[in-house]
């Protein structure tokens, strides 16, 4: 193919620049003609508002789905999680199967969580169930940790209750002050008696067929203090949160390895300490939740053909090994910490080219999406809906003829088999 | 001495160190409780005892015990040599020793009475109960030690290496291809290729090895099969709890979810309530008294583990294990076999009275920069404090302590320079010519890997395979083959440098490295 693919973006970040510049692809402005944009969620925002009615042609290709937000905000993705047990319910589905408490087996992966101030009266009755329990407050629409607390009495959010009229409510009404409310996970795994949490890389070129792939360099962060579960360090941020813009300003934040670790590392630490069995479940339930986030927005998200999209997901994992899913991000952060971040950081970027514009041609939004093996990097498919489909065909069609199953575990579709295996 | 004499001493000695054991009293308790069951008949009372042990497992404890004792402490060659002799047979080595440790001890004496820091004190009350308060978060803490530096670096024990000389030994000689072009100047016997070939023969290209044959790049197919049959084994090992089988074991590597298991087994470090007990007590002891060596440890994990990509996260478990440890006079149970000596601190105004005499600091070992890397990766295996402690310890008077004492030991680190130097020497002569008209001299590269074990160097997952092996062979002698064939992977590189700086940096990143394809191919398909 000839010609030079046309950049633009507004994220002014070496490790996109340095890979566009890499493929020789040609800057131009956004009022040029361009052929991939690299943009903000603000400037998603724009393209796709029906104000500006900008229609992208086949040759355009941008990092965001339209609507997004229906996974990256936490109040949408917790409806839409919801609903998606719901229908699943509905059909008899044997996921959404529930054990003797009324709890999903396997769809119980993100923390019991509440809109406010719209399901106050909801959170209450929750709240007055584990009154010694502590909960933490997320603005909607905010991330890097911003406007956080954590709370253990109900007084500490009056300001949200739907009995009080005062102005705080119509100004909480409005939208922009909506919070979500979820129980704290209080017993999260410790590793050297520090709190951490999982920052996992997924690409989805297609939600419908679903098509995502797992980076296999995620990493851990920790929290620079330690960890105790004590009501009177509630307030200390540091203890809780994990996310790196929050710990850069934690005295104890160390520029040489940001306090990140690598995935590699955990696995290697888990296996030691825990055993090869529990940890590969882990890592298998992690992919699960994945894969189901995932499915739970793709009946809602506009699968427009011109879109692909790489989220920071954010897992937290309890003393019990079990994953859960905080949130996920749609414009993780490109900024490097440290030397080996940029490293990381300018490989995903690599990566996901290498998958989203197949040789570095210009894009054409009717691409296959069905990159060869080597094209992966460090990628590895998570899910494949079309593939899954197949098999499953070819599955009933050998279990009809007679034919037995034989063991079909082919280590290649590593991606797909956690999938399977927890199906049952 | 005829085998037969040399087997009875042995006996004895080991039953004299055994008399007197907690496993000692413990055995004995189970043989007299066990009179009361019906099956032990008074007509064959010592073979119903003797069987009874043997069923309930207590044969097999006493069999690990006696396995360790044969590995901590060789017997004497003689009955007549003198205890020094099983310190080290060699004169000068000794005296080499003695005066390194002189100049220690006095940098540390002159540190103390320089910056008015007291070697030890005891702690007030109110700073006892906040130090037993944040025990479990110490790395918060942030004292000041621009003050303190370490009392050596590992470059410095290498001067006092190099300058070593046999007084029988003349090495005067003009450089030739026969005389040795390295910086290590003694005659000590060192294996060469064939030798190594014969000791480590399960390390060959035809033998199953994790850390090669289980990565299904290379063997397709059958990698998932060695692993599997490979990992089967080893749960039967652990569930034997035989430490001889687990030592064996341990050559082709362990499987990542049986090594803490395994390594524990090999060092016998069983964990008991008394071992708690005894951790407990070494951390009330480091709550009482504040010791100047504490805060030579706190600077050595900040300027080591603390910035370590791996290991950072494990800061406090280092501190706990490090303070407890520089309390436990356990450890001096090493210098019965170890060239070196406990140093030793007068009271105020009593210098020179041995009648006032203290080994200090109490266990006798005074950290360098860079010793934290010896405990650093134990925490990827062992997340209770206790049990981390009790295997590091073993760890320390089995292998560690000869990384940093000068003897004559194959396992000891003039042995292992020295090797290294031989390999290169004999089987990359103009790599190592080369280095060496260039200023570079490898072992100046290569001393730092080899004190450390490698530890701080290699990725942990490559490290644990590489510890895998000393323990397999009972010996450090891996490390120093290492170091030669990390030298022989680059050494298409290194033969394009022209100064020490620029060969550095070609090792400054080992991070990538698989240790035993490296190992394997340098011990095995090396001509020779």
């Amino acid at each position: 193919m000839a010609g030079k693919v046309k950049w633009v973006t507004d994220i002014e970040k070496s490790v996109l620049i340095n890979n566009f510049e890499k493929r020789e692809w040609i800057q131009v402005t956004e009022n040029e003609d361009w052929n991939f944009y690299w943009m903000s969620i603000q400037t998603i925002r724009n393209v796709f508002s029906v104000d500006t009615g900008y229609r992208l042609s086949d040759d355009q290709m941008v990092n965001h789905f339209p609507n997004h937000y229906e996974l990256t905000r936490k109040d949408l993705m917790i409806k839409n999680i919801k609903r998606y047990r719901k229908e699943l319910e509905k059909e008899s589905s044997p996921l959404a199967e529930k054990d003797e408490n009324g709890k999903y087996i396997y769809l119980d992966f993100v923390p019991v969580t509440f809109m406010l101030p719209a399901d106050y009266n909801l959170f209450v009755e929750e709240y007055r169930k584990n009154p010694s329990s502590t909960w933490i407050m997320k603005p909607c629409g905010k991330a890097q940790g911003k406007g956080i607390f954590l709370i253990n009495k109900l007084s500490q959010i009056k300001k949200w209750s739907r009995d009080s009229r005062t102005s705080t409510f119509v100004a909480a009404a409005q939208g922009k002050e909506a919070y979500v409310i979820s129980l704290y996970i209080d017993n999260p795994l410790l590793i050297g008696g520090k709190k951490f949490d999982l920052r996992l890389y997924v690409l989805v070129t297609t939600y419908r067929p679903l098509k995502c792939y797992m980076y296999k360099l995620g990493f851990c962060r920790f929290c620079t203090v330690k960890y105790t579960p004590s009501t009177s360090e509630l307030d200390n941020m540091f203890v809780h949160l994990t996310n790196v813009a929050i710990q850069k300003h934690g005295d104890d934040y160390n520029h040489v390895h940001g306090g990140k670790w690598t995935v590699s590392n955990l696995r290697l630490y888990l296996e030691s300490t825990r055993g090869k069995e529990v940890t590969g479940r882990l890592f298998d339930q992690i992919h699960w939740i994945v894969v189901q986030s995932l499915k739970a927005v793709a009946p809602v998200m506009n699968n427009d053909k011109h879109c692909f999209e790489c989220y920071g997901y954010d897992i937290i994992i309890d003393d019990k090994l079990k994953p859960w899913l905080i949130e996920v991000n749609a414009s993780p952060s490109l900024t490097s910490s440290t030397a080996n971040d940029r490293i990381l950081k300018y490989n995903l970027i690599n990566d996901t080219l290498n998958i989203v514009t197949p040789n570095g041609d210009i894009p054409d939004c009717r691409w296959n999406r069905s990159p060869p093996r080597e094209a992966l990097g460090n990628y590895q498919v998570l899910y494949d809906e079309e593939q899954a489909q197949s098999e499953n065909a070819e599955r009933d069609l050998r279990s009809r003829s007679g034919q037995s199953l034989g063991s079909k575990g082919t280590k290649g579709s590593a991606g797909i088999r956690p999938a399977a295996a927890t199906w049952k | 001495m005829d085998e037969g004499t040399e087997l009875s001493l042995t006996i004895a000695q080991i039953v004299q160190r055994l008399k007197g054991s907690h496993l000692h009293s413990q055995i004995e308790r189970q043989a007299k409780e066990c009179l009361h069951q019906p099956e032990i008949k008074l007509e064959s009372l010592k073979e119903d005892v003797r069987s009874f042990l043997k069923t309930s497992g207590w044969e097999r404890k006493l069999q690990n015990a006696v396995y360790r004792e044969l590995h901590v402490q060789l017997p004497p060659s003689h009955p007549a040599a003198p205890p020094e002799h099983l310190k080290e047979p060699l004169a000068y080595m000794r005296k080499a020793q003695a005066s390194w440790e002189k100049r220690v001890l006095k940098s540390l004496n002159s540190m103390s009475t320089e910056l008015g820091v007291p070697l030890a004190r005891m702690r007030p009350a109110a700073e006892q109960k906040e130090l037993a308060n944040k025990w479990n978060e110490m790395g918060t803490d942030e004292p000041d030690l621009t003050r303190f530096r370490p009392v050596y670096a590992p470059k410095d024990f290498l001067e006092v290496l190099i300058s070593l000389r046999n007084p029988n030994h003349d090495s005067s000689e003009d450089v030739s291809a026969k005389s040795h072009w390295g910086l290590i100047q003694v005659p000590l016997n060192v294996r060469d290729i064939p030798q190594l070939r014969q000791a480590y023969s399960e390390l060959n290209l035809f033998t199953g090895q994790l850390g090669i044959d289980d990565h299904a790049h290379i063997h397709p197919g059958s990698a998932d099969l060695f692993e599997s049959e490979y990992v089967q084994i080893g749960k039967k090992v652990v569930v034997e709890q035989d430490s001889a089988a687990a030592q064996q074991y341990s050559r082709q590597g362990c499987p990542t979810g049986l090594r803490a298991d395994l390594w524990a087994l090999i060092l016998n470090s069983t964990n008991q309530p008394q071992d708690v007990m005894h951790y407990e007590q070494l951390k009330a002891g480091v709550i009482q008294h504040e010791l100047l060596v504490d805060n030579l440890i706190y600077k050595d994990v900040k300027l080591t583990a603390s910035n370590d990509d791996y290991y950072f996260v494990f800061e406090d478990f280092l501190y706990q294990v490090l303070l407890c440890f520089s309390r436990d006079t356990a450890v001096l149970e090493h210098f019965k076999y170890n060239s070196a000596n406990p140093p030793k601190s007068y009271i105020q105004g009593k210098v020179g009275d041995d009648e006032c005499a203290v080994v200090y600091p109490p266990n006798g070992v005074i950290p360098f920069h860079g010793f934290s890397m010896y405990v650093a990766p134990l925490c990827f295996l062992y997340n209770e404090p206790s049990k981390l402690y009790s295997v590091f310890r073993e760890m320390y008077i089995r292998y560690f302590f000869r990384l940093h004492s000068i003897s004559s030991s194959h396992s000891g680190i003039v042995s292992l320079c020295l090797q290294f130097e031989r390999l290169l020497q004999t089987h990359l002569p103009q790599l190592f010519y080369h280095l060496r008209q260039i200023g570079a001299q490898p072992l100046r590269i290569a001393f730092k890997w080899m004190v450390r074990a490698f530890s701080g160097y290699l990725s942990t997952d490559q490290l644990l395979l590489l510890w895998d092996r000393i323990l397999g062979y009972d010996s450090l002698e891996i490390v120093a083959v290492l170091a030669a064939a990390v030298f022989a992977f680059r050494a298409e590189n290194l033969m394009e440098v022209t100064s020490l700086a620029s060969a550095e940096a070609v090792l400054a990143d080992l991070s990538t490295l698989k240790v035993m394809p490296l190992i394997q191919i340098f011990l095995f398909a090396t001509a020779i």
